[in-house]
């Protein structure tokens, strides 16, 4: 039976490859969640009725993310692989006549090297594109997600094929052993140690999880990955449920991402009707099946244990973990838990082969890594790279550094738990043990990246409160030690601020960090800790000398109008909410700190930089 | 028969004994305000937390929750530790002013309360400990109460603060609390709780009221003896 699994997959991805020569022409347009907030499904629909009134057969394909969320909508055309960004539906009939059916470039719609400024044509050529490293990721941008047949063209499936026809699960565990893949989802714990747990404990039936419960404010990743690739996903968890003797897996997803719901009921439907999942997969004898199970919204809920009680159907609360879940998982039962981004991993380790995995990344982190890049970064978005690669590369060539030239200030990594990294270390590697060591961690992989105009104790304290507020409240370190921080946070930011705020926080931080139950509590210190670790200077300056250097917490500034600067243009009196601003036409302006509320829209309005905030 | 050590001492416990137990029973004290004997155990106040170490790795884990190890080294007044026990007592103090069970254990431990922090006015004695809520689901069976919200918000209670339809109203749960949160309150024939009045069941050979009719009934529900059979106090009985 089993040498069919593999002729069978081959047979179907030969003929669809025919489909999809390399001289074939078509179009992708980005439809990303992102993306389709800038409209790019109305692009879409565009290319399509132009294409039809310009009576030309070419297919438009409504691809996963691409990453460059800064320049969306984004719509490639094939076979030339033209880049047009930024694109609207006024430039649809011209990118038809001139590109599609004449092979004409349209300038304009070319991102331009924001230093040389010439213009790049292809996707490889942009600097944000260049040095990433995209083997789970941009598979994204080239298939229809909600299409099986397109994943197929992509290799897809062959991996499994080559499980189900070639591998013992045994080999496939050395396998995934020998190429150092690490989970994505934050810990970094060995994958295939936890396979080989699985597949060694006594209890039955046994369960593979897909972790897809993203819930890191500014994070996106996973969220893209289910809704542009979910095959890659689903494909990683058939051959992880071969390899420990699973049946029964689960994807467990937060309801906010709907495009990621649908997506994936669409690939597991269609993974059935083509026989890869359910009994008998390839007509081997071996069955696998994967349920959706949809999240409800607490971030708590993407720690392992809490997430196998919110499947079970009661709250999603942790437990102690000193009898591993891999032996006493869901229900009880022996568990594999990885996240989507490991699963996506899988597939990729076993047709590209172990060696050529663990020859990218550092000593002790295999693969790449997919971040999102978000906060005061030029180039927001998704990019993959191999481990190993530092902070500064990320930020300056691929992110272009920081918006309207401001200076770095720090990076915080890892999620609302991990901590702020300074300039000083820009020139880290970013893997798993060294992010660990100076302070913060890799988590699932979110990057805000932060300007002179961030004040780190207001970003502790934003990040405090998150976690104060999506705490599950079971253990009283974690519930009451947070919630004392972020008040003692709220009292230094309002100006309240008390000699030894800073020990005591380092105090509670030390006690909360130690005695939680989870890795929420264990980890929720971090932006406390490193802020002050590396920021001590702007906590004692709120404290001591009630002044925030960066100018964010209302009560230690005030606004002031620099006169030489201001041409009594008038416009900050018009937004001024408080009338706080007078003045005479042509003349100087005033504020009246009795009145002003310190909101900010004198700043934005003011077009000459003349309002002064200290 | 597993052996380790605790704060230097040589101690044998059977496999699978939790290292609370068989510490306590070597003399070593460990204070705890979650752990009853009547309910399984949640882990929640992180009063019992030990340090151990195993091989080269040293941490911090719930001594009622963790299994004593052959080889385990376990010290139960370390820094680490007492740190951890420290500021759990201080927020509990902050939290629950008026519990003198936690004033009176703080004084043991000989811990002041953290000026510092807000004392809150609004929580009760409560330390949501979860001890109600596992005895009334594990022992008695109905699950009249829960846990609510989460975070700081996290309470305790009947769904939505409404009158439970299950409660029996039996006062296992003011049994098992630790601090005396839980009020009920009996008059005559009358007993409060959770916002509920229930009747009281008068023995009818002594005349005492000892027990709710509801919870009679469900007694006579669940094992099957008469109605009549129950109406007889234990001391009558």
């Amino acid at each position: 039976m089993k040498e069919n699994s593999d002729v069978q997959v081959h047979q179907v991805a030969n003929e669809l490859r025919l489909n999809y020569g390399p001289n074939k022409k078509f179009i992708t347009v980005c439809a990303g969640t992102g993306c389709r907030a800038y409209g790019s499904l109305k692009v879409k629909e565009a290319l399509e009725a132009e294409l039809k009134k310009q009576n030309m057969n070419v297919e438009v394909l409504a691809t996963g993310c691409l990453g460059f969320c800064e320049k969306g909508p984004m719509v490639v055309i094939h076979p030339d692989k033209y880049f047009y960004q930024s694109v609207k539906v006024e430039d649809v009939p011209e990118i038809v006549s001139k590109t599609v059916a004449k092979g004409e470039v349209i300038s304009r719609l070319f991102y331009r090297h924001p230093e040389t400024q010439k213009t790049l044509f292809r996707e490889e050529d942009l600097p944000f594109y260049k040095k990433q490293l995209r083997v789970v990721f941009g598979k994204n941008g080239m298939i229809d997600p909600t299409r099986i047949d397109d994943y197929l063209t992509i290799e897809g499936y062959q991996a499994l094929a080559k499980v189900l026809s070639e591998m013992t699960p045994e080999q496939v565990i050395n396998e995934v052993k020998k190429a150092g893949l690490r989970g994505r989802g934050g810990g970094g714990f060995h994958a295939a140690v936890k396979w080989e747990g699985v597949r060694k404990a006594h209890g039955e039936p046994k369960y593979v999880i897909a972790n897809g419960d993203e819930g890191d404010p500014g994070a996106y990743m996973d969220r893209s990955l289910m809704e542009g690739n979910p095959h890659s996903i689903i494909e990683g968890m058939i051959i992880g449920a071969y390899a420990v003797g699973s049946h029964e897996g689960y994807i467990y997803v937060r309801n906010e991402y709907p495009l990621a719901v649908t997506h994936l009921t669409m690939a597991i439907e269609a993974a059935r009707e083509k026989g890869l999942l359910g009994k008998n997969i390839l007509g081997t004898d071996f069955s696998f099946d994967i349920k959706i199970n949809k999240g409800a919204g607490a971030f708590v809920c993407g720690e392992s244990s809490a997430l196998f009680a919110s499947i079970e159907g009661r709250a999603g609360e942790p437990r102690a973990k000193y009898v591993h879940a891999v032996e006493k998982g869901l229900y009880d039962k022996p568990t594999v838990l990885n996240n989507v981004e490991t699963w996506a991993n899988v597939p990729l380790i076993i047709n590209k082969g172990a060696d050529w995995y663990a020859s990218i990344g550092t000593e002790g982190s295999k693969g790449t890594k997919i971040f999102s890049l978000v906060g005061k970064i030029n180039n927001t978005g998704l990019i993959e790279v191999p481990m190993g690669t530092t902070l500064y590369e990320i930020i300056y060539d691929m992110g272009g550094g920081i918006p309207k030239g401001r200076k770095f200030k720090a990076v915080q990594t890892g999620g609302p738990s991990g901590g702020c990294i300074p300039e000083s270390l820009l020139d880290i590697p970013v893997d798993f043990d060294k992010l660990y060591e100076v302070g913060s961690m890799m988590g699932s992989g979110g990057m805000i990246v932060m300007d002179d105009t961030s004040c780190m104790v207001d970003v502790a304290r934003y990040f405090t409160t998150f976690l104060q507020e999506e705490s599950c409240g079971k253990c009283v370190p974690c519930r009451e030690g947070v919630r004392r921080m972020k008040e003692i946070l709220d009292d230094i930011c309002a100006g309240k601020g008390r000699e030894g705020d800073v020990e005591l926080l380092e105090k509670i931080a030390t006690g909360v960090a130690d005695g939680s139950l989870c890795a929420l509590g264990g980890s929720a210190p971090n932006p406390v800790l490193s802020t002050i670790k590396y920021f001590r200077d702007e906590y004692e300056a709120h404290i001591k000398e009630h002044r925030c250097p960066a100018g964010v917490c209302k009560a230690l500034i005030t606004y002031s109008i620099d006169a030489e600067k201001c041409t009594g243009c008038g416009a900050c009196i018009k937004v001024c909410p408080t009338q706080a601003i007078s003045g005479e036409k042509k003349k100087a302006h005033t504020i009246d700190n009795n009145k002003c509320t310190r909101c900010g829209a004198c700043i934005e309005s003011c077009k000459f930089e003349s309002i002064i905030v200290k | 028969m597993v052996n380790f050590t605790v704060d230097g001492k040589n101690i044998s416990a059977p496999k699978g004994t939790m290292l609370l137990e068989a510490i306590r029973s070597a003399g070593i004290s460990i204070p705890t305000l979650c752990a009853h004997e009547a309910v399984s155990r949640s882990g929640a106040c992180r009063l019992c937390v030990v340090e151990i170490k195993k091989g080269n790795r040293t941490r911090i884990v719930t001594s009622c929750l963790y299994a004593a190890e052959e080889g385990l080294i376990v010290n139960t007044k370390s820094d680490r530790v007492l740190n951890v026990r420290r500021l759990v007592m201080e927020l509990l103090l902050a939290r629950c002013p008026g519990s003198d069970v936690i004033q009176k254990m703080a004084k043991e431990m000989g811990i002041e309360p953290q000026t510092r922090f807000t004392v809150d006015t609004d929580k009760g004695k409560c330390i949501l400990c979860r001890s109600c809520v596992r005895v009334c689901e594990e022992i008695v069976g109905v699950s009249a109460i829960g846990l609510f919200s989460r975070g700081p918000h996290k309470t305790v209670g009947t769904p939505y603060n409404e009158k439970s339809d299950v409660c029996i109203g039996c006062g296992a749960c003011v049994y098992v609390c630790p601090t005396g949160h839980i009020e009920m309150t009996s008059t005559g024939d009358k007993r409060k709780i959770w916002g509920r009045t229930f009747k009281m069941q008068a023995c009818t050979k002594c005349g005492k009221f000892f027990a709710p009719v509801d919870q009679l009934k469900f007694i006579s529900k669940k094992t099957g003896a008469s109605l009549n059979e129950l109406t007889v106090c234990t001391e009558c009985r």
